[in-house]
């Protein structure tokens, strides 16, 4: 059971060069939080969960803190910056007014997030008024734009990275839905017009612009004022436009932080029809048990990471040497030896391709036909033209007729019979829950398969069934504690959901630990319905008569049976070891005189283990002797 | 003979109508034998054999009878002259009786071992139960199947009986076989047996378990359905990959002169500080460190086992809910199965009334599971009913991991109907798809299912053992190609496939592949050829030109592929079935070419089309078509002429192409002289 679970699964699709590849390849997202800090952000108050009033800038900088202690577990390698506007000081490489960009040491404005850039964040109440403060950036009078440099900012940071691999995207919190409300006329209308202007710019570079809005209680945020232009919301949108946002906001709170992976090919396929008709089919990681994570080896003084170093020692000779050419296996009392090359082409039975064997009923495919998690094929066109065509006529009528196919798929190193089982799509309000394709699983070969349930089978006597009514109480009680709309997808880890917590709690120096809720545990108060007691009562009683509680009991019977056999052992043991003189006889060295069974009876009276060879005996009575 | 060994006898049917079978039970005895020379080398082994002309064994001399019987080999320690006797077992003469056979083995295990002894007793016996059983001298058959079954329970032996049985039976035979089947089937009623019936040779490899492995349970405690029904189980693994066997790392640094030299390497690892390659780390100064962002946290064991996740040991049930919620693909690990604690009569009741129930409603019980104390993690997964059959094999569950909401990747993908019109299959070809996926069942009702795992080996191993055997002798020797019998489960049955070719030619015809010509050199697919399978043989047979062998192997060509186009080219010109193949070849043989010149980036394609005209050339003097040739030879160099493309006709005029001549092939209008002119003119000729 102590595998690495992370070498069990990884054939050669999850070789950790592949991981680096992808991680480079797959786009990542750049995101720049802008939070207003004018004064209003701080001055009025809304009730938070725990009934205290928190002011609306705590509350947009809690949201970020969450999102990304999330992100930093999910999706580390995107990257943030976090910007305030309608400051009283300024830091930004524009040198604008009223914008300061929040940052710590040995990080760029927009990078990943550490945790010191978190744990500063958290604690940024404290140093706030001093460093940053906060003023009306948007003033009558003067030609600054606080929102305008704010946008700018963001824009500038947001050149990094190429827009084909990067998703950009700017995120407003503000309360203030009419920043030029106290601006009038010309002056007004102008400051709309370059801000919309500078917006519209960003949007053409590819940026996406969202709003945050956080309303008063006595007055909704009003969209239309101001802000609707600004991210173009128009007609229906517009009126379910706040509420969404709100939504959202909880949304951002609450993610489960789960590694998140983007969809990536772990193979391209050939898959061989028929007499030389091969399709290609490319194949995904749909569902992979997730790991902890790599574990790097640190010096526990220093703390830095420690180079692993394997080195071969001959076990004859003890000298060192390369890694050997060879390999062997002791057979009929020689050492048959192997080189490299002929235990590959051992394994080399297959063309690296997946072939079609033939079809069965579903009805064939057992559930313990299992060993390792399935994976996903989806056609394409790439490479042979009509593989699409084929597949999803294939697709087709194996949905149709209940069958799946069972095919041979082999690489160099890994060979395997398997079965594909055609998917057809799902759809919910939510989107598609199951794409459609073939899964692939793998089959058991007889070698792989055990048969413990005929082990107990030796007696003579049948083995009692459960009678007719027997199952109809057990029907009964199936129906009473039912799971409706049970999807696989609904519980989350808590090993590795404490996991995760701990490591934040640790990275960012938190007092507590965040409280992680275990939702796999059974329902104890639905348990404890009436209904479903008086369904498993009568369970109880058709199947154990009125001696359940009678059979619990033989099992600790038994249990102390056992241990009573044990204490009479021991208890012998005491006695007939009461007739030795252990000290002389150790003192003199004559404890190696005796036999084992006599040794054994010391170590049995002192409740000492009794493993071991004859030497290991002796030593372990003279340690515990004190000698 | 200690707790952990095991004493096997095997009873082999070796009378005629078994003969054609006998190679593939020696494989598989060999194979038990060999498995035990590498996992359990203390195991004995003893081999009776029935259907003899001769009788040879201690019964008969004792009480006589049994007839025809012959001890081939005493229960001895296994080794490999054993598995030479083996792979070498005499043919017999005629029909034998397996219930003297197991008699005569029941009894060479009775006298070779006492009944205290507590290690494992098993008979196998391999027949096809097609010859009468002698009707005994007293009593009926039944009761002495009786007195055997009794006998064997009390002396702790098992019964594994495999039946062959192929497909044709002799009406004759019919009565006899149901016969035999009816009294083989008496044993599992009555002692501890078990009985398998199979149909294919690669079935019968797979029948009998080379290895045994002692079962160790994973849990033993309560299935809790509430705090207040809890059901005694213990699980087992239902499923485990045996791995491909770990070798040990060869070191011939020991003088050869030692005799006892281990010959092993120790591998030996050392942690050293990065920033001083020659300070070591000892392990008590080691700390993990988990990834947070850019940074790496150091957590110390100890720590960790303060904070981390606790779970009690516990296996609880959720609740229960449609089977259809479910996905099979959803199956995440091996299979665990949980069996009612044998020794409780009521919890085997509540076990089998649950499953039976479940089956009944199509439900399944979602389950959470803690298997040990201190086990850092929790495991929820679906229990699904496995109702048994067998009046001595309990009702029992299967247990199949599920995912977490971490573990599933939500990858969108289209749908397949948005996708455009020239994408999707027709109503034609849909229907030969249905056909195809019909016709190629390999489960058919009338005869046994194909490829059952239950029955399948494991090619891989299979193939290790006996080049491992092979080499014990022959330290030199290459590795085997793949065992015919093995490649039924590589590559598809061409029994299957001749027999349906109707419906794989449909399908053949309604659907187009091709490779994508927009694609330069197909992304340098790696094309690894197995070693020893058909493909390979055929690529053999290929490059020696040996059509007549290819032809008789049956490979039919229809198209020519990217791969080996030369090869698929002479195929389809050597096909005899209908004079239109010829046609067919030659024109797509030009399109080949005339593709691989247009796609070609500075000539990097000219060796190849060179390859295939000189192939085609050859194929049409062979074939008698020379103005074939000559045509495309023609249109060829004006196409390149015209396309900028010169320096093709060079490269062929280098390569001392020509048209095809008169002396060649009489059907040319082409002289010598001219064929041989016909590039150097063009090059001489100025644009």
């Amino acid at each position: 059971m102590e595998l690495d679970p992370d070498d069990v699964f990884r054939d050669d699709e999850d070789d950790p060069e592949n991981e680096a590849l992808r991680q480079r390849a797959s786009s990542k997202e750049l995101v720049v939080y802008l939070v207003d800090a004018s004064p209003k952000m701080f001055s009025t108050n809304c009730p938070s969960e725990d009934q205290k009033d928190e002011s609306h800038f705590r509350i947009a900088i809690s949201c970020i803190l969450e999102s990304l202690k999330t992100q930093i577990i999910n999706r580390s390698y995107d990257e943030v910056a976090v910007c305030f506007f309608n400051t009283r000081e300024k830091k930004n490489l524009q040198d604008l007014n009223s914008v300061f960009v929040f940052n710590v040491a040995d990080r760029e404005f927009l990078d990943r997030p550490t945790a010191k850039f978190i744990k500063e964040l958290s604690r940024l109440e404290e140093f706030f008024v001093k460093e940053i403060g906060s003023q009306h950036g948007i003033v009558s009078g003067s030609r600054e734009n606080s929102l305008y440099n704010a946008l700018w900012v963001a824009q500038a940071l947001l050149r990094k990275g190429s827009a084909k691999t990067a998703d950009k995207r700017i995120l407003i919190f503000t309360d203030e839905d009419d920043p030029f409300g106290n601006i009038k006329g010309g002056a007004k209308a102008d400051m709309t017009r370059t801000t919309l202007q500078r917006v519209k710019d960003a949007q053409d570079l590819g940026i996406s612009i969202e709003l945050l809005p956080l309303s008063q209680l006595d007055r909704e945020f009003n969209v239309s004022l101001f802000y609707a232009d600004l991210i173009g919301l128009q007609g229906e949108d517009l009126a379910q436009f706040v509420p969404a946002a709100g939504e959202r906001m909880e949304d951002m709170k609450y993610q489960l932080r789960k590694r998140m992976f983007k969809k990536r090919i772990v193979r391209k396929l050939t898959f061989s029809v028929a007499n030389g008709v091969s399709i290609e089919v490319h194949t995904y990681a749909f569902i992979r048990p997730t790991v902890l994570g790599s574990i790097t080896w640190l010096d526990s003084v220093t703390n830095q990471p420690i180079k692993i170093e394997r080195s071969f020692i001959c076990a004859d000779t003890g000298a060192l040497m390369q890694e050997p050419p060879k390999h062997f296996q002791t057979y009929k009392n020689q050492n048959v030896k192997f080189s490299v090359e002929e235990l590959s082409e051992i394994k080399r039975v297959s063309t690296g391709q997946l072939r079609l064997l033939g079809f069965k009923p579903l009805s064939c495919l057992k559930d313990y036909h299992n060993l390792r998690p399935s994976t996903f094929i989806f056609p394409s066109d790439e490479e042979v033209i009509g593989s699409t065509r084929i597949f999803i006529a294939l697709h087709r009528s194996m949905i149709r007729l209940n069958r799946f196919a069972v095919a041979f798929y082999g690489t160099s190193s890994h060979s395997q019979l398997v079965a594909l089982v055609a998917q057809e799509e799902i759809i919910d309000s939510g989107g598609q829950v199951e794409p459609p394709g073939m899964h692939m699983i793998c089959l058991p070969y007889s070698d792989d398969i055990r048969h413990a349930e005929e082990l107990h089978s030796g007696t003579n006597a049948a083995i009692p069934r459960a009678n007719e009514d027997q199952i109809k109480k057990a029907a009964a009680l199936i129906k009473r504690i039912d799971l409706k709309d049970f999807s696989v997808y609904q519980f989350a880890n808590p090993g590795l959901q404490r996991h995760y917590a701990i490591l934040q709690a640790l990275a960012l120096e938190e007092d507590d630990l965040p409280e992680i809720k275990d939702e796999t545990v059974p329902d104890e108060e639905g348990l404890a319905r009436p209904g479903v007691v008086k369904a498993i009562e009568e369970f109880k009683l058709s199947v154990y008569g009125d001696k359940y509680d009678e059979s619990d009991n033989a099992g600790h019977k038994k249990v102390s049976e056992a241990s009573k056999k044990r204490k009479a052992l021991a208890d012998g043991a005491v006695q007939k070891s009461a007739q030795y003189n252990w000290d002389a006889l150790a003192d003199s060295g004559k404890l190696k005189d005796l036999t084992v069974v006599e040794l054994k009876f010391y170590l049995s009276a002192h409740d000492l283990p009794v493993s071991g060879k004859k030497e290991d005996l002796v030593k372990r009575i003279l340690t515990h002797m004190g000698k | 003979m200690a707790r952990n060994k095991e004493a096997l006898v095997l009873l082999l049917d070796v009378g005629p109508s078994m003969h054609h079978l006998l190679p593939e039970v020696e494989k598989i005895c060999s194979m038990i034998v060999q498995k035990k020379l590498v996992y359990s080398k203390y195991d004995e082994v003893g081999v009776v054999l029935f259907g003899t002309e001769e009788t040879e064994n201690e019964l008969t001399m004792e009480v006589g009878g049994y007839e025809h019987v012959v001890v081939l080999q005493n229960i001895k320690v296994v080794d490999g002259d054993l598995v030479e006797t083996l792979k070498k077992i005499p043919r017999g003469t005629l029909p034998g009786d397996f219930l003297d056979a197991i008699v005569v083995g029941m009894d060479m295990l009775i006298k070779k071992y006492s009944s205290t002894n507590k290690g494992k007793k098993r008979l196998c016996l391999i027949t096809n139960g097609l010859s009468p059983i002698k009707d005994p001298y007293e009593g009926s058959k039944e009761d002495q199947v009786n007195a055997i079954a009794q006998q064997m329970t009390s002396h702790g032996m098992k019964l594994e009986s495999v039946v062959v049985r192929e497909s044709v039976v002799l009406d004759e035979n019919v009565s006899v076989m149901e016969e035999n089947d009816r009294i083989l089937n008496l044993f599992p009623k009555r002692t501890c047996a078990k009985m398998v019936f199979v149909e294919s040779s690669t079935s019968l490899l797979g029948a009998l378990k080379t290895r045994s492995i002692s079962p160790v349970t994973i849990f033993r405690g309560d299935l809790e359905i509430s705090p207040k029904l809890k059901i005694k189980v213990w699980v087992y693994k239902k499923t485990s990959e045996e791995k491909f066997p770990t070798l040990k790392k060869y070191s011939d640094k020991a003088p050869s002169t030692d005799k006892f030299a281990s010959h092993e390497v120790k591998v030996d690892f050392e942690y050293k500080s990065v920033e001083d390659a020659n300070k070591v780390v000892p392990p008590e100064q080691r700390i993990k460190g988990y990834q947070y962002g850019p940074q790496v946290v150091p957590i110390s064991a100890d720590e960790w086992d303060a904070v981390k996740f606790k779970p009690e040991k516990s296996v609880k049930v959720l609740g229960f809910t449609d089977s259809s919620n479910i996905m099979r693909h959803h199956y995440m690990k091996d299979v665990n199965i949980f069996i009612a604690d044998p020794g409780d009569q009521n919890a085997i009741l509540a076990v089998s009334a649950l499953a039976r129930a479940m089956k009944e409603m199509h439900k399944v019980a979602i389950l959470r599971c803690v298997w040990r104390q201190g086990q850092g993690n929790v495991v929820v997964g679906a229990l699904t009913p496995n109702v048994s059959d067998n009046d001595h094999v309990p009702d029992s569950f299967y247990f199949n991991v599920l995912p977490f909401a971490e573990d599933v990747r939500e990858f969108q993908f289209p749908s397949f109907s948005n996708l455009p019109a020239s994408l999707l299959p027709d109503e034609e070809q849909q229907e030969a798809a249905d056909n195809f996926v019909k016709m190629l069942d390999l489960a058919p009702s009338d005869k046994e299912e194909m490829l059952q795992p239950d029955f399948t080996p494991n090619p891989v191993l299979e193939r290790f053992y006996n080049y491992l055997e092979l080499k014990s002798k022959h330290p030199d020797a290459a590795v085997p190609p793949l065992d015919k019998t093995l490649k039924r489960i590589t590559e598809p049955d061409p029994e299957l496939l001749a027999k349906k070719k109707s419906a794989i030619d449909s399908l053949l015809r309604h659907f187009e592949v091709k490779q994508n010509p927009k694609l330069k050199k197909s992304m340098k697919r790696m094309r690894e050829k197995p070693s020893g399978s058909d493909e390979e043989d055929n690529y053999r047979r290929i490059t020696s030109k040996n059509k007549v062998d290819l032809i008789e192997n049956g490979v039919k060509v229809e198209k020519i592929g990217d791969l080996t186009p030369v090869q698929d080219f002479e195929l389809m010109m050597s096909r005899r079935d209908n004079p239109e193949w010829i046609n067919r070849a030659i024109t797509e043989m030009k399109n080949k070419i005339h593709d691989l010149i247009e796609d070609s980036i500075e000539g990097d394609n000219y060796p190849k089309a060179l390859d295939l005209l000189v192939a085609l050339r050859k194929g049409c003097i062979l074939e008698q078509e020379p103005k074939q040739f000559n045509d495309f030879l023609h249109q060829l160099c004006k196409f390149c002429l015209e396309h900028d493309l010169r320096s093709f006709c060079d490269f062929l005029a280098s390569k001392g192409i020509t048209l095809i001549s008169k002396t060649e092939a009489v059907d040319s209008d082409v002289t010598e002289e001219e064929a041989r002119n016909y590039l150097v003119k063009r090059e001489a000729k100025p644009e």
